[in-house]
């Protein structure tokens, strides 16, 4: 199981990478979609919302199970990756096969960046889910 | 938390694996979808040893089958199979069963025998409640921890599993069973039966000689492209047939008649535990049922969740819910009022601040 060391992490399995000018790509673990198994939909109805720390952002469905995504930090959801969701041939399971790549799930622009600070890295992540 | 004899394989061949009813069971190997398809297309096994067993034995284990279980147990002749259901005092369910008539070849002259075959949640409970009713001149033994079951499943199971035994699988009728030597393993109870509605065969043996079998079918099975199934795709297997799950759909508060499960409901049969109770429900007529609908909608419906009608009212929850993977659309099971349970009928399913629009459905959802 992979934890990327450029990544920051939350205890509800969400990574978040920080880009430039305050933005950020948001996502689940590894961890998070083996547990999961294979997603079948992805749904983020929450897009130019400015949302709090931990609040739910959106919500995905695997064949057993339903989970809610939230917020690692502060901020405005300003993309959702369409490629899982509302492209031609869209794949949700992109986040089974590639959690901190093309799964990506939304960028936001953070509204406090000191929050980022807060987060697990990689190595206190991994003892959570160790 | 308890291993089954194949907890530790399981482990090794990298199962997801969580506690289910006490036991360290497998929940997906590859991914549930994938095992799902491997059943309902070809063959999958799963071990199911934490299954319950108890043997009836007596003089009177007829008696007493009769007195707990709802269907007709007098209709079975050696070599039967029957589904069944252990009704409480309140008209709710105990559990939901297998009973098994035994050969007699253990019992003692003017003796029958028997099999139940109960949930591994319940173990503890049916076997207090059946005793409690014993009052008959018959033996129980609980031989759950000493038994070891496997399912083989799917269309190919027949054709892969023939070179393990004598005993012809093919003229094997659904709901029968034969005891044989299989893979070499004496006294394995072979039986065409499953909860998966893909077809095979559900295979009782001795817990010391499980991880054995599981091998011999390994060994066979590859060239059919053989592959473990969890709890999980056993699951989305048993809903797309609209089988109930014991907890979810059918639980100490539901009536068999309400379940659907009237075909399993003897009400001529006599005096078994609140047979007057539903046969006034069914002169009364039923105030709900529990009914198959699918979801218009990319939204999964999961147990609990409220269903509504068209005007916000709650009027029913669902019991069981999941993505169908053959069908490629979500599907669910739930307990409405009896004018909402025809066939087409528009119901709503909260999910969250949404409400997903709902079909009634008849049963199975998925037809091979």
């Amino acid at each position: 199981m992979e934890f990327p060391a450029n990544l920051k992490y939350t205890d509800d399995h969400e990574w978040l990478r920080v880009e430039a000018d305050d933005y950020a790509y948001v996502g689940i673990t590894d961890f998070a979609q083996t547990e999961l198994d294979e997603l079948v939909y992805i749904e983020v109805d929450t897009i130019g919302e400015s949302l709090d720390q931990g609040a739910v952002f959106g919500t995905v469905e695997a064949v057993k199970t339903t989970s809610e995504l939230l917020m690692p930090v502060s901020g405005t959801v300003v993309e959702f990756n369409a490629a899982l969701n509302e492209a031609e041939g869209d794949d949700p399971t992109l986040v089974n096969k590639d959690p901190y790549g093309e799964g990506w799930i939304v960028k936001i622009k953070l509204s406090d960046p000191s929050e980022v600070k807060e987060l697990l890295d990689a190595e206190a992540y991994k003892k959570i889910v160790a | 938390m308890k291993d089954t004899p194949l907890s530790q394989k399981h482990i090794g061949l990298g199962a997801r694996m969580a506690e289910f009813a006490g036991y360290n069971m497998p929940i997906s190997y590859t991914g549930i979808k994938e095992e799902h398809h491997c059943v309902r297309n070809g063959i999958g096994v799963f071990d199911v040893s934490h299954m319950g067993e108890f043997i009836v034995r007596g003089k009177e284990a007829l008696h007493l089958i009769q007195r707990v279980t709802s269907n007709d147990a007098s209709r079975l002749a050696i070599g039967d199979a029957q589904y069944s259901c252990l009704p409480n005092e309140q008209g709710g369910i105990v559990d939901d069963l297998l009973v098994y008539r035994l050969p007699e070849d253990q019992c003692a002259e003017g003796e029958m025998a028997f099999m139940l075959v109960v949930n591994a949640s319940n173990i503890e409970k049916d076997w207090n409640w059946i005793e409690q009713h014993n009052s008959f001149d018959t033996q129980m033994i609980n031989i759950s921890e000493k038994t070891g079951l496997l399912a083989i499943q799917g269309p190919k199971a027949t054709a892969a599993l023939q070179s393990l035994t004598k005993v012809d699988l093919g003229a094997m009728k659904y709901y029968t069973f034969v005891k044989g030597t299989f893979a070499g393993i004496d006294n394995v109870l072979i039986s065409a039966t499953g909860y998966t509605g893909a077809g095979g065969f559900e295979l009782y043996v001795d817990s010391s000689k499980t991880e054995a079998l599981w091998d011999a079918i390994f060994q066979a099975g590859a060239a059919f492209d053989i592959k473990p199934v969890g709890l999980g795709a056993r699951d989305t297997l048993r809903l797309e047939m609209g089988y109930c799950l014991y907890g979810n759909d059918i639980d100490d508060t539901t009536s068999p008649l309400e379940a659907g499960l009237g075909w399993i409901t003897k009400l001529n049969n006599g005096d078994f535990i609140s047979c007057e109770k539903f046969k006034q429900q069914k002169a009364e007529g039923l105030s709900r049922k529990l009914v198959g609908f699918t979801v218009d909608d990319r939204r999964v419906p999961r147990h609990d969740y409220p269903i509504t009608d068209g005007d916000g009212n709650v009027i029913g929850r669902v019991t069981s819910g999941t993505q169908s993977p053959s069908l490629g659309y979500p599907i669910g099971m739930g307990y409405v009022p009896v004018e909402f349970a025809a066939a087409g009928s528009k119901l709503f399913i909260t999910a969250g601040n949404k409400q997903l629009a709902a079909t009634v459905t008849k049963a199975p959802f998925y037809r091979s």
